[in-house]
């Protein structure tokens, strides 16, 4: 199989995922769409560790390392979005602009 | 047509659906879903490069545990808050249209130039060796425990900063801020001269 074929669809991914960041307004699909992003790279490491001998299994051990970069990532990103909530009612990225200059 | 092919073209559709269906969705638990499905569809696509422990930890760890807090905290902040997709910048969209379309013929080039980079089914020769005689967890788990054993170290440092930190932050404010924490040792001492 054309390692092109999963070239393709990470970059397809990626683009949805950096559409979804930057249209989303809720600061909760904000960061579902950043784990999309993540999921793409993955697909990217995966998928040239498949192809390169030499490589070996690095690029599994990288997308490994991704995903608990992720975890850790969606834990402290879905606390400061409670925060905010918990502070102003209100989610929407837009209407944050308590720290703006 | 191989069956890898065909098992690509099933899941591409699958993944690029469900991940398309998350930017038109209007509830935040239908867009969760969604990326469900998007995450349980790059699992049989890291089972197809060989990448089986991968593609087990995608399910368990993304479609498992963090896809469960995102629901939690969706579920928390309320799921019927409806959201404007307005354009607050100007001219953004035709600029956007012609990047966008700048990026897709890249992508189309790059396809087409890496055509004749082929894996077989299940990875490189060298991958399916691996994954054949130590198999795929034990080969892994070599390289991880070897080469890779101070970033994995430090990825652990990271997962418990991390846990500390949501700690502190989810914490209740009103806990730690002066006034209760006075009203606290008022309390305190009324339950003294008592």
């Amino acid at each position: 199989m054309p390692i092109s074929y999963f070239l393709v669809l990470s970059a397809l991914l990626f683009s949805i995922g950096v559409y979804g960041v930057l249209a989303r307004r809720h600061a909760v699909l904000v960061l579902l769409s950043i784990e999309l992003m993540l999921n793409a790279v993955n697909i990217n490491l995966v998928a040239f560790s498949a192809l390169l001998e030499k490589a070996g299994l690095d690029g599994q051990v990288f997308a490994l390392f991704v995903i608990a970069v992720a975890a850790a990532e969606v834990g402290v990103g879905l606390a400061i979005v409670i925060l905010i909530y918990r502070n102003s009612q209100d989610t929407d990225v837009g209407e944050l602009s308590l720290m703006k200059w | 047509m191989s069956i890898d092919v065909a098992v690509f073209g099933v899941m591409f559709v699958v993944v690029l659906g469900s991940s398309i269906a998350m930017l038109f969705a209007r509830n935040a638990v239908h867009v969760a879903l969604f990326l469900v499905v998007t995450q349980i569809g790059l699992a049989v696509a890291f089972l197809l490069e060989g990448a089986y422990f991968i593609a087990a930890i995608q399910i368990i760890v993304y479609a498992g545990a963090i896809m469960v807090l995102f629901l939690f905290v969706i579920m928390l902040l309320g799921v019927d808050r409806r959201e404007a997709l307005n354009e607050p910048l100007r001219g953004q969209r035709p600029l956007a249209v012609g990047l966008a379309a700048l990026l897709a013929a890249e992508v189309l080039y790059v396809a087409y130039k890496g055509s004749d980079l082929i894996t077989t089914g299940g990875g490189s020769q060298a991958l399916q060796d691996l994954n054949a005689d130590p198999g795929n967890v034990k080969a892994l788990a070599r390289v991880v425990f070897s080469r890779y054993l101070l970033p994995f170290e430090v990825t652990s440092i990271l997962l418990v900063v991390a846990v500390v930190g949501v700690m502190v932050l989810a914490r209740q404010m009103s806990a730690i801020s002066p006034v209760s924490a006075r009203s606290g040792s008022s309390v305190a001492d009324k339950e003294e001269a008592a």
